[in-house]
């Protein structure tokens, strides 16, 4: 017997016959329609103080000022990635720093670039986390991954209470697409427990928040 | 009864022993508070906790009801989404095609998540004899490997080693293993952070193939999921080509949406964060990202036996937050050591004799009396996994499996519980004197890292599944093996703990 059929068959005898069994007779119930709440000045205001809570730093401004909060954000950098379909209108470039496009970059090619420009799908105001589906002005995974400072753009209309409606809101879109969760920047306490931020991730996240 | 039988070594040996430990044991205890204080705070805050275990535990039950129906799911949208589905009977099984898969590729080294699906089949040492090395790539095992750390070193390497250690060891050790450490490295966290982060990250860059395990798995999707502090993980499961994840068959939910209740439980739960800094999500190949070879290793193991245990069965729903240890009293005491298994505390107590059966092996056996029937440990589990019920379950279990030997296990556990448990002072003696017993008497688990260098092995709480698993209070010294060592004093050595014990399901 293959292993595959082997332990299928261990799994039916351990359980029975399908109408013996100990559970629930019906699947769970589906959760009710995901209602997106209101994105009130509570919530966002509640996004903000969660990210920064994470010791992110964490930018709010208006439509019109996004270029300049991204060119802040990008500090001293030399050089930053710009993902595919991230929007011109957004990217403040300080003075001298050159812009990338990914042409299919190598893992060693991106690791000599100081900083990454994204847009993100979700943020979640109670967890304070902001979600890449990794789509367009978002780039591939290893593009918020190896260079050093991340700045993510987040539209205050992305925000959603928890992570109720964020899952919601992942699952209707396209769950099959690769997500990262990003809560601050990477974190480690194994060093007599002082936290210390940014092990392997970014170790600068910038959040800006805009609207 | 006497003093011997909790194998008291000669007490100044004992007591110089116990005050070498008193910077650990401060460390520990220290540890432990700060983790339990944070996860009431951030527990405090979701106004609906109960109700969210409730629903943790229901979404798990069915999901085990119907595992056979879910698990063919899942491997038709793992299959559908270009990922090949393994299935492994046992950890042999398993890490052979684990080896093939990595040799047919040609390389000599693979980089890590750690996770406790590959410690429980010891995939490091199997991956090892075929020359393979495994690279660990969190930074307390980092730091352990660098260290070539001693057995008292084995639980908790970052917390014995102060800043300055761990300078030392990156300036002395770094070099030989890959990347140097900065020249003017300081002991400030951050830089010795940063050596790690430039040292590891030479091997990101190389590392063709790549080993997970998975926090949870998605039948309807074919998604897998880690959850994680550092970053390494991302690393791992996003720059290789070849990604190869080890999944245990009770880690299947059955919908996207029931991500919902447990990424709301398992932070909250474990390192008592609102949320964990990184969790990745991928369903199978996503072309032009991340790995185009992606292998899930389905893996029994003993599941299977713990399923057609009907009182048991509960204790898959497990998601190894590392709760129960936190609030175990009698785990703070003996350590992690004494289940002997990757899987200590409370969890550890019912899912080792669960996965391994009962009767055989008399470390299994006393598994179950290592509790006060507290209840600590089901008031704080995120699915409500009701152990103390278990216990008593299993310990009606080796009564029954010892019916017709010589008194058996339960005997000496049964003796040994109520007389430890009978005065509060003459337990903590006892511990104390059993722990120092078993340090200087027996080293546990050596083990050859990839690379030729020995090293022991490290038990780490269910956490680890997450690197930041050496957040979690890891108790010193067991005392429960040494403990076992004195009462039966006729025997032979006991065997190295670890789940290389032979026997057992699976
Ligand atoms: S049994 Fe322990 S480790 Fe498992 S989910 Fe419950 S509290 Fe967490």
């Amino acid at each position: 017997m293959s292993a595959r059929d082997e332990i299928l068959a261990r799994v039916r005898s351990a359980l029975g016959p399908p109408a013996t069994r100990a559970g629930h007779a019906e699947p769970a119930p589906a959760d009710p329609a995901p209602v997106p709440p209101p994105t009130g000045e509570a919530l966002v205001e509640l996004f903000v103080e969660r990210v920064a809570d994470y010791r992110a730093e964490v930018v709010r401004c208006a439509p019109d000022r996004v270029a300049d909060a991204v060119r802040d954000g990008l500090g001293a950098s030399a050089s930053v990635l710009v993902p595919e379909g991230f929007p011109a209108s957004m990217l403040g470039m300080p003075e001298g720093c050159l812009s990338v496009s990914d042409e299919a970059l190598s893992a060693s090619d991106l690791d000599r670039i100081d900083a990454v420009v994204t847009t993100a799908s979700v943020g979640i105001a109670t967890t304070g986390t902001i979600v890449l589906d990794h789509g367009a002005g978002q780039g591939r995974r290893a593009l918020s991954l190896v260079p050093d400072r991340h700045v993510c753009v987040v539209r205050t209309d992305q925000v959603v209470a928890g992570v109720t409606a964020a899952v919601a809101l992942l699952g209707v879109a396209d769950p099959t697409r690769p997500l990262t969760w990003i809560s601050g920047p990477s974190a480690t306490s194994d060093i007599e427990l002082d936290r210390v931020e940014g092990v392997h991730g970014p170790r600068t996240l910038v959040v800006v928040v805009v609207g | 009864m006497s003093a011997t039988f909790v194998g008291m070594p000669p007490f100044p040996e004992a007591a110089h022993a116990a005050l070498a430990d008193t910077q650990l044991r401060t460390n520990l205890r220290h540890a432990t508070h700060t983790i339990r204080d944070k996860r009431a705070r951030v527990v405090e805050e979701v106004e609906d906790w109960e109700a969210l275990r409730v629903k943790g535990a229901r979404i798990k039950d069915d999901m085990l009801a119907r595992l056979d129906t879910h698990l063919v799911t899942l491997e038709e949208s793992l299959t559908a989404r270009g990922a090949t589905v393994h299935w492994a009977r046992d950890a042999a099984e398993a890490c052979a095609i684990v080896a093939e898969i990595v040799k047919a590729h040609h390389v000599d080294e693979v980089v890590k998540v750690k996770s406790m699906a590959t410690q429980e089949i010891e995939l490091n040492e199997a991956l090892a004899a075929h020359g393979i090395a495994a690279w660990e790539t969190d930074l307390a095992e980092l730091i352990v490997q660098l260290g070539d750390d001693l057995p008292s070193h084995i639980l908790v390497p970052a917390i014995h080693r102060n800043r300055a250690e761990i300078r030392e060891i990156f300036r002395t050790r770094m070099a030989a293993a890959g990347r140097p450490a900065p020249d003017d490295l300081t002991d400030d966290p951050a830089a010795l952070a940063g050596a790690a982060r430039l040292h590891l990250r030479e091997k990101f860059l190389r590392a063709r193939v790549a080993i997970s395990g998975a926090n949870f798995a998605i039948a309807e999707t074919g998604t897998l999921v880690v959850v994680e502090s550092e970053g390494n993980g991302r690393m791992c499961l996003t720059l290789p080509e070849v990604l190869i994840s080890v999944v245990g068959i009770e880690k299947v939910l059955p919908r996207f949406a029931d991500l919902d209740t447990f990424l709301q439980l398992l932070p909250r739960s474990s390192t008592g964060e609102r949320m964990n800094p990184y969790t990745s999500m991928w369903s199978g190949v996503t072309p032009g990202d991340g790995p185009q070879e992606v292998h899930v290793v389905l893996l029994d193991n003993g599941r299977t036996t713990v399923l057609a245990d009907e009182v048991g069965r509960q204790a898959l729903r497990c998601i190894r937050c590392s709760a129960c240890l936190n609030v175990c009293p009698v785990y703070e005491r003996t350590g992690g050591h004494a289940y002997g298994s990757v899987y200590p505390g409370p969890i550890g107590a019912i899912l080792n004799p669960l996965m391994r059966g009962v009767g055989h092996d008399k470390q299994i056996d006393s598994l179950p009396y290592a509790s006060s029937l507290c209840g600590r440990c089901l008031e704080v589990c995120p699915v409500m996994i009701d152990i103390p019920e278990i216990l008593v379950h299993l310990r009606a279990k080796v009564v029954d499996a010892h019916r017709d030997g010589a008194p058996g296990a339960q005997d000496l556990a049964m003796r040994a519980t109520s007389f430890l448990f009978s005065d509060p002072s003459r337990m903590s003696l006892a511990v104390k004197a059993a722990g120092v017993a078993n340090r200087v008497m027996t080293p546990f688990g050596k083990r050859t890292l990839p690379g030729g260098r020995r090293a022991l092995g490290r038990l780490p709480g269910p956490g680890a599944g997450w690197s930041d698993a050496r957040d979690l209070p890891m108790p010193p010294r067991t005392s429960f093996r040494a403990w076992w060592k004195a009462t039966d004093g006729g025997r032979n050595e006991p065997p190295v703990v670890g789940p290389r014990h032979t026997g057992g399901a699976g």
